[in-house]
């Protein structure tokens, strides 16, 4: 939350002072998410293991290291400049090694310039894969005052267990220094067409690992919304021949009983806030799709508005539940505001190109949408505004299409789609367009959401 | 009677008395025979028999209930007996209380169940048939062929696309001159094949967002079918779908293949 408050401080005064010079307050932004100032400069030595865990150490490793990296909260101090002497165990550590690395000022000091040091080893316990690991302030000479955490995890002894608790301790030290809405646990629901022609929902979790098919619709099946709790999934399917609305148990992954109105098209569910009802899009009364308002299984049915236009993709603010952006014309689709009353409509997006999915973040102040602005119809980018000054900043720079950009339960990370390697793939980077990772290789996927399980 | 007359000889002469008796009153009568039986009372579609006899029990209601259904539904037997000391009903259904009901078992051919009822005068009976009667045909298979050509092949053949422009579902001349061609051809084609649905299919090209794309798709189905509903064919036989940027005709990035994508394009419902 801080890191985002402090980027649209950012992109308030690069627009404001450099008008056009967008490029030039891009670099400012990215600087500020990235830069050293303020930030805890960590040294994260390899940890070894004893026995039969060694093999698994590679994968630990790194993924300590990019869970670390991937939070935006500190400086990742390049393990090049680390000294020759590496601790394993605070035992280890001595008042003065002379630089060889046995003691924390040696680690302080230049050409390292840590604030921090984290290290420590596993073992092969009674067949369980157990961690010790440690986080130590280097600006104290004297081991003891340095200490901040020592922790010790169990896990199973191969490469998932491994991965695991390096997740579990890069988490542990996210929150330590003060890092909020971890990612450990969540998943990004996606459509693939890899097991099905006409798509399936799949989900895996943030970094990639355990891609598995959700669904098994034998039809078209597409634009996946998860509740904020991660509880209920819902999608749209052509099972009956007919977009319709089908309702998933993310637990049991068994669909639960939803009532779908009498119309050609029932799509585009966005949970409300609480989580309790949705809303989405529906031709129930005959003419373009409008959005309604319904309970969790589609009873209690209200129509929002009354426009003569196709309204989609309705998003809830997060933290004002009586407004909601969302996509409609007349004039080409554009991201558009009104209360849950239907009242106060108004063109957020500027008419410029073409505008849609629109993503709260969780403070209610600014979004992530699509747009062409710049670009050919069609040459879609993941931009970023503020939705009180209406000021953006582009995030993605016609690599491909970029679509259905979503943020993650941290606000600081998003998924999108892109076709910027081919087919669509789901892509994951920081807010402000660094640390790009491509999560899906198989098939063509697209339309990922980002759920806290 | 003959019997007895003649073994019983000295009634001979009482009997011949009271025959010419009954003829010699009877004599300005057109119908010079015995009185017909009181009218069965019309609770029943059988006269119970013996009704009102001194001694007797009283049938005053058998029916079944409905007295007809289809095969494999079941019905009610409905009874009001007075006077009797035991009722019982056959074809299994056994002893029974003086007024009531018994739900038959689903029927397979028609029954006619009699009710019998002991009194001390005698018995009295009464019948209810239960009429069983084959159910509707389902309706036959959606014809797939006629002069030897398939509903698939004749609507591929002969329904042209509805073309449009981007992001719009303004029914263009082009579009127009397709419709009317197709109204025409929709027409031969429900003469031909009177059970099917055809279904208008809404398609878009590849560069609006999937989610507006969804809404665009079923409002150029929309404007297709309302087409073709002015020209005389009637909507119930025409069913929309919008299949947004789902299904592409062409995956060309270009015009010419965008073109081909944003159109009303017409297939065979089930």
């Amino acid at each position: 939350m801080i890191k985002i408050d402090r980027l649209f401080v950012s992109i308030a005064g690069a627009v404001s002072l450099l008008g056009a010079g967008f490029l030039l307050g891009q670099t400012d932004i990215r600087t500020d998410v990235t830069s050293h100032g303020g930030k805890p400069a960590l040294a994260v030595i390899d940890f070894r293991g004893s026995g039969a865990s060694q093999s698994f150490m590679a994968a630990f490793n790194s993924t300590l290291f990019g869970d670390l990296q991937s939070s935006a909260l500190f400086d990742m101090r390049p393990k090049s400049v680390f000294p020759l002497n590496n601790p394993q165990r605070p035992e280890d550590l001595r008042p003065t090694d002379g630089n060889q690395g046995l003691a924390l000022p040696d680690w302080a000091g230049a050409p390292v310039n840590a604030s921090h040091l984290v290290f420590g080893y596993t073992a092969e316990v009674n067949g369980e894969l157990v961690l010790y690991g440690n986080v130590y302030d280097t600006r104290h000479a004297d081991p003891g005052a340095a200490k901040l955490m020592y922790s010790r995890y169990a896990g199973t002894l191969n490469e998932a267990g491994a991965v695991h608790l390096a997740h579990q301790f890069a988490d542990d030290i996210i929150k330590q220094f003060g890092g909020t809405g971890s990612l450990l646990g969540s998943r990004i629901y996606f459509v693939s067409d890899r097991g099905s022609t006409g798509g399936d929902i799949w989900v895996m979790d943030w970094d990639g690992n355990n891609q598995t098919q959700l669904t098994n619709q034998k039809a078209i099946t597409t634009m996946p919304a998860i509740s904020p709790d991660g509880s209920r999934l819902a999608f749209t399917s052509y099972a009956s021949g007919t977009p319709k609305i089908v309702m998933l148990d993310t637990v049991t992954k068994r669909t639960v009983p939803f009532y779908n109105q009498e119309a050609s098209l029932n799509s585009n569910v966005t949970f409300t806030p609480d989580g309790k009802s949705i809303y989405y899009s529906s031709t129930a009364a005959g003419g373009p799709a409008q959005i309604y308002f319904a309970n969790l299984n589609g009873q209690g049915f209200r129509r929002v508005s009354h426009r003569d236009a196709i309204e989609v993709e309705p998003k809830i603010n997060p933290q004002n539940p009586s407004l909601m952006l969302f996509v409609s014309g007349p004039g080409g689709q554009q991201i558009y505001q009104m209360t849950t009353d239907g009242v106060g409509v108004e063109k957020v997006t500027n008419g410029e190109g073409e505008a849609s999915n629109p993503s709260w973040n969780q403070d209610g102040k600014s979004f992530l949408f699509s747009w062409t602005r710049g670009y050919a119809k069609g040459d879609w980018n993941v931009f970023l505004m503020d939705a009180g000054t209406r000021q953006y900043v582009q995030l993605t720079h016609s690599e491909g299409k970029n679509e259905n950009p979503v943020w993650a339960p941290d606000g600081k990370h998003l998924v999108f789609a892109s076709t910027r390697s081919g087919r669509s793939q789901i892509y994951s980077m920081l807010a402000d367009g660094s640390d790009v990772k491509q999560l899906t290789t198989r098939g063509t996927n697209k339309s990922p959401v980002w759920g806290v399980k | 009677m003959r019997m007895s007359l003649l073994r019983y000889s000295k009634f001979q002469a009482l009997s011949f008395v009271l025959l010419l008796t009954i003829f010699a009153s009877g004599c300005s009568k057109k119908t010079p025979i015995a009185p017909p039986p009181p009218a069965a009372p019309v609770a029943g579609p059988s006269a119970p028999e013996a009704v009102g006899r001194p001694g007797r029990p009283v049938i005053s209601e058998f029916i079944a209930e409905p007295s007809s259904v289809e095969r494999d539904q079941s019905a009610i037997l409905r009874w009001t007996v007075t006077g009797s000391s035991g009722v019982s009903i056959d074809h299994g259904v056994g002893t029974v209380a003086a007024n009531g009901t018994h739900r038959l078992p689903p029927a397979s051919v028609t029954t006619t169940y009699t009710l019998t009822a002991t009194g001390p005068g005698g018995d009295a009976t009464a019948n209810a048939t239960l009429t069983v009667t084959a159910p509707a045909p389902p309706p036959g298979p959606v014809e797939r062929v006629s002069d030897g050509r398939t509903l698939e092949s004749r609507v591929e053949s002969e329904l042209k696309d509805a073309l449009f422009d981007y992001d719009s579902n303004n029914i263009r001349a082009d579009a127009r001159a397709a419709l009317s061609t197709d109204a025409e051809a929709l027409k031969r084609i429900f003469a031909d094949f009177p059970r099917a649905i055809i279904i208008v299919e809404g398609h878009c090209d590849e560069r609006g967002s999937a989610e507006y794309n969804l809404g665009l798709g079923d409002r150029r189905a929309s404007a297709a079918r309302d087409f073709l509903s002015q020209l005389g064919i009637t909507s119930d036989r025409l069913k929309t779908v919008s299949y947004g940027k789902e299904r592409p005709n062409c995956t060309e990035a270009s015009e010419a293949c965008w073109q081909q994508n944003r159109r009303a394009h017409f297939s065979v419902g089930q």
